[in-house]
């Protein structure tokens, strides 16, 4: 089966929020604010396509990614863990806020790619967060699609997936083709990869696809958008913590039940 | 119309007052009425509550949408979503509406909003304010198309006053599926209370130290009437289970206290306690950000503290 397993790379999330700003004209973070990282929920994503490919259920496996010019670094690792082909769609950053413009760029990717039986998204990507790409692009196959799954099998021509959420561990058979978005898992950390790998990945070449190629105009584009952004900013956030001092711990414990009670907070016995 | 879909039974729970407490303003805002669509089993009993808070018309949805997952769902909902020409619809944010929420807007042909803290309404049009970068920063939005399919987060929206008074009630079937997603097992969560709906939460971190740790958690917890959560670093550390993960990438909680038992407090788990009220940080580290969210802080071992902590409660609780 061949599977496509669709990537970002956005600004590093562990930046911390004192540094954090966003510049009012375009409504991103200015461009020197940190380095850029492949996603961390497209990290789960492509760490289960891999187990879905040593697992044998998915032979070929594309990272597929649009975006800047320096998302070719999410692509390289991609490479580097043995993804067998690596596709980029360039735009600009001011292309990659809106949900519905996004998953139209990668539907005419995926349209001009080998017919894929499944495409893999993570869960939403760590910056805008809107969490829709994948569910678009399956509407617009007409594929059935899985949310905030973690784990696949193979069974007599389906896929068993499991997926956790407030209903407890759900298991579904999905008959593919499909589209299933990952979720954040123990078991979804991203492989490391070998050095080898990693120096063979160099050498690799990465597709490049302009919107010519893929024969949008910037008119379809446009015309795809749904979110109108008007405002993004950074909400002023209370920084008062109170530390409780005390001798041993056993004041401090007593000291923070005192301050609790009368800050309301716990309501005294009886 | 305005509709509120809710997956409640027998009756309205909190997610579903805070549902329509949005659904009724957002209604009044724009001149529109408000009908609500129940969709779990026995959702009867929503239906008929949901009239009290000025709701016109509800549907009961018959049928097991969760068998083909969320495909009798978004059926259902496109189905009455045109039919009573919807300018949007509402859920509550969580796992099932996350995967509901795109797909329903894009077969309605309208914009789908995920996890929407507030609403206001200019010019007849409502704008929608989320977060984005993980919380980091707020963005206020519109739709190029309607209907608008919006998932609210918890505890950011008003519950519905009572106002007495009846909705018409009426029954649908969901559409029959194609059968290209089937239910075929599910384990029901591990005991222990709900996150979402929990006022006190004793989560712990990588500073709790082992499994051993989380239990004296759940001792808190059990002292403080709460539930216990965990970061994300502790849930990779197998010392809790993923279902009690607090963060963007799971669940996002609106407690009125949130005990941050040896968290430093990553953005990521920071998004998900956006909404607590009061944050008790206990940490080694006078420099984690945890302090930057906490109304109060002890900077100390949680190894040391938890014990005196629990100690403190006891006696509290029975004095001598």
């Amino acid at each position: 089966m061949h599977a496509i397993v669709l990537l970002k790379q956005i600004l590093d999330w562990e930046l911390p929020p004192s540094r954090f700003r966003i510049d009012p004209q375009t409504h991103r973070p200015p461009d020197n604010l940190g380095p850029t990282l492949l996603g961390p929920f497209e990290q789960n994503a492509l760490e289960f396509a891999l187990q879905l490919r040593d697992a044998g259920i998915v032979d070929t496996l594309t990272a597929l990614l649009a975006g800047p010019a320096e998302s070719v670094d999410a692509l390289r690792k991609a490479l580097a863990l043995r993804c067998d082909e690596a596709v980029h769609v360039e735009v600009g950053p001011a292309e990659s806020t809106d949900p519905s413009q996004t998953a139209e760029l990668l539907l005419a990717a995926i349209r001009r790619l080998e017919p894929a039986e499944l495409v893999l998204a993570g869960r939403q990507a760590g910056d805008w967060d809107h969490g829709q790409v994948g569910y678009l692009i399956a509407e617009r196959l007409k594929w059935p699609a899985v949310g905030l799954v973690w784990r696949a099998e193979h069974s007599d021509g389906r896929l068993l997936v499991w997926r956790s959420g407030s209903a407890g561990v759900e298991q579904f058979a999905v008959r593919p083709p499909a589209v299933l978005t990952v979720t954040s898992h123990p078991s979804l950390r991203l492989r490391m990869g070998s050095v080898m790998d990693r120096m063979a990945a160099n050498k690799r070449p990465i597709t490049r696809w302009t919107l010519d190629d893929l024969e949008l105009s910037s008119e379809q584009l446009a015309a795809a958008r749904r979110v109108e952004l008007t405002r993004v900013w950074v909400p002023e956030v209370e920084r008062d913590c109170e530390l409780i001092e005390g001798e041993d711990p056993a004041e401090i414990a007593a000291a923070l039940l005192g301050r609790l009670e009368e800050l309301k907070l716990l309501t005294r016995p009886g | 119309m305005i509709v509120a879909a809710t997956w409640d039974a027998p009756g309205l729970g909190p997610a579903s007052r805070e549902l329509l407490g949005a659904a009724v303003r957002l209604g009044a805002a724009l001149g529109e009425q408000v009908a609500v669509a129940s969709l779990g089993p026995q959702g009867s009993g929503a239906a008929e509550e949901s009239g009290g808070y000025g709701v016109a018309q509800a549907f009961v949805v018959e049928g097991d949408c969760a068998a083909s997952g969320s495909e009798g769902s978004i059926a259902v909902l496109a189905e009455l979503a045109r039919e009573l020409g919807a300018r949007a619809v509402l859920l509550a944010a969580d796992d099932r509406s996350a995967e509901i929420a795109p797909r329903l807007a894009e077969r309605l042909g309208g914009t789908a909003v995920m996890h929407a803290t507030a609403i206001e309404v200019h010019d007849e049009r409502p704008v929608w304010t989320r977060p984005v970068y993980g919380g980091k920063a707020l963005a206020t939005i519109s739709a190029a198309s309607e209907p608008v399919v919006a998932t609210l987060r918890r505890g950011a929206f008003a519950a519905a006053e009572v106002t007495g008074g009846a909705a018409a009630v009426s029954t649908r079937t969901a559409p029959p599926t194609d059968g290209a997603v089937e239910l075929v097992g599910s384990e029901v969560p591990v005991a222990g209370a709900s996150l979402e709906d929990a006022t006190v939460i004793v989560s712990g971190g990588s500073g709790v130290g082992n499994v051993e740790g989380f239990a004296e958690l759940e001792e808190l917890a059990r002292l403080l009437g709460g539930a216990v959560g965990a970061s994300l670093a502790a849930v990779d550390a197998g010392w809790a289970q993923p279902d009690r993960q607090v963060g963007l990438t799971g669940k996002v909680v609106s407690p009125d206290v949130y005990f941050a038992i040896g968290i430093s407090g990553a953005s990521q788990h920071l998004a998900g306690i956006a909404g607590a009220k009061a944050v008790i940080a206990v940490n080694t580290d006078p420099d984690a950000p945890i302090f930057g969210r906490a109304r109060l802080g002890v900077l100390m071992d949680c190894r040391l503290f938890l014990p005196a902590l629990i100690e403190a409660l006891r006696r509290r609780a029975s004095p001598r």
